[in-house]
């Protein structure tokens, strides 16, 4: 089991230190070493069973691991998940989820009408089933959910996995404004590597036989992206991308 | 007064039979449950073996049953449903080895004359421990139900809330033994739930109309079941399932209401 403990390091908002996780016979994840700095962004890259989602749920504490996972003392994580399997007649509305939040962290009810305004989520959409909910309305429940109880860090899996073009640039949108007016410190997976090139101040790279960690300028190369993805990858170097 | 008793007793167990239904069918335990039921015979037909408690018997079993559930869960990752599913069987076959005829006539279907005084007090504080429990976990059952990692960045123990709730959930089984006998228990706990379900718009109208339904059908069949001269648990569940049918009718009118 690894060691989740919080870091006396002023500026880092995370250290992980040779992070591995282990499914039976199968090692998701090995040897993995990166930090993050308070109020910067981290985007988690690789291909498809990487373990991506892995390391967000061992940094969640929600899958066993090994190594050292270390938070910054006073830390609050909002964690949003990928797309949920929910029943699409669950009597259950987006405000049932975030009062139930609200009642669990004991934070006050006035918090559920803070976090729906901040992802601009109004009623009706509020007080319908949460399975009757579009991608991007479900989107914001979840990260008003995240946000409620003011967390500092925000770990986002796919944002925008499944949504259209417009939602996925309202979802972006709305998450550069809260990073910029709460200074939330941010994980994001994606898979899209416009995304990386846009938010990221770093970039982890999941991938075998070796993980790649540093700026997107460091990351992002074609050797290493072909040795990520393979052969099949098409990219292109933006003139910012050493930002 | 005896009949009062096992009234009070009767309308505390459906009220907790509604609470833990409704969180079972939205987490997709409806055919978990009844096979949980199951698991509780074994544990009654040692008790008409060896002459003690049946429902002493049946509690133990079910608390046996759910711990195993809970461990084969978390050590091998099979699902929830697979594991009860497997349980079920292996109980209700070990279970017909060692009883037969009426005993396990009663076993499966309840004889509410049969129950004591202890019978009685037992009912009542677990009826009231499920409630509590049932209401106090509410929302951290909703959110795990959600989603668990949702859960574990709350703090929530999702392995040990989900071990306390099979746990209602086998008292709630354990409770309506004696009423309704091991086949029918299931079916009290799912049926009123779903009824919730489909008319359910929120989680508090869900939960209100899964306890109506359970409370409403056990009082109607108790009260009609000696003057009908049926049996009062199979009475109860015909009930609830006629509630569900009615309520499939009634939204499907005032959809076609709201469409015209």
């Amino acid at each position: 089991m690894s060691e989740i403990v919080s870091t006396p390091e002023t500026e880092r908002a995370l250290v992980v230190e040779h992070l591995s996780v282990d499914f039976d016979d199968l090692q998701v994840l090995r040897d993995l070493s990166f930090s993050v700095d308070r109020g910067s962004t981290l985007v988690i890259i690789g291909p498809n069973g990487a373990g991506k989602t892995v390391l967000l749920r061992a940094l969640i504490g929600s899958v066993q691991s090994q190594g050292t996972i270390r938070w910054e003392p006073g830390t609050r994580l909002g964690y949003v998940p990928q797309k949920l399997d929910l029943q699409r007649n669950l009597p259950l509305t987006g405000l049932d989820l975030l009062h139930a939040k609200a009642h669990v962290s004991g934070s006050a009810e006035s918090e559920v009408v803070d976090a729906l305004q901040l992802v601009e989520l109004v009623a009706p959409a509020t007080e319908r089933p949460i399975g009757s909910l579009s991608g991007g309305e479900f989107q914001r429940l979840l990260l008003a959910f995240a946000l409620m109880s003011r967390p500092t860090v925000l770990l986002f899996d796919e944002p925008t996995a499944g949504l259209d073009e417009p939602s996925t640039h309202a979802v972006y949108d709305l998450l550069r404004r809260l990073q910029r007016e709460q200074n939330l410190t941010t994980l994001l997976i994606s898979h899209e590597l416009s995304v990386v090139y846009e938010h990221a101040d770093k970039v982890l790279c999941l991938s075998h036989p070796r993980a790649y960690f540093g700026s997107p300028a460091e990351v992002l190369t074609p050797d290493h992206l072909r040795e990520a993805y393979g052969g099949g990858v098409r990219f292109h170097i933006h003139d910012d991308a050493g930002r | 007064m005896p009949a009062a008793r096992e009234l009070v007793i009767a309308l505390e167990m459906s009220a907790a039979a509604g609470l833990v239904g409704s969180i079972a069918v939205m987490r997709r335990m409806a055919l978990a449950s009844d096979a949980l039921s199951h698991v509780a015979l074994p544990g009654v037909a040692l008790a008409l073996l060896f002459h003690f408690d049946p429902v002493l018997g049946g509690v133990a079993a079910l608390v046996v049953g759910t711990f195993l559930v809970w461990a084969l869960e978390y050590r091998t990752r099979i699902p929830t449903e697979a594991v009860i599913g497997v349980l079920f069987s292996a109980a209700l076959a070990i279970g017909s080895l060692m009883t037969s005829g009426e005993d396990l006539l009663e076993a499966l279907l309840g004889n509410v004359a049969a129950a004591s005084t202890f019978d009685a007090v037992l009912g009542l504080a677990t009826a009231a421990l499920v409630i509590v429990f049932m209401v106090r976990a509410r929302s951290r059952l909703v959110i795990r139900l959600v989603s668990a990692d949702l859960a574990e960045t709350l703090g929530v123990n999702v392995p040990r809330l989900d071990l306390l709730y099979l746990l209602a959930f086998a008292l709630t089984i354990a409770l309506g033994l004696r009423y309704l006998g091991v086949l029918l228990m299931g079916s009290l706990i799912i049926i009123p739930a779903t009824t919730g379900m489909y008319l359910g718009r929120s989680l508090r109208s869900m939960q209100i109309i899964a306890v109506a339904s359970a409370m409403g059908s056990t009082l109607a069949g108790t009260a009609l079941a000696p003057r009908l001269g049926f049996a009062g648990g199979p009475l109860i569940i015909v009930i609830a399932a006629s509630l569900f049918f009615v309520s499939l009718l009634g939204r499907r009118q005032s959809r076609q209401r709201q469409l015209t």
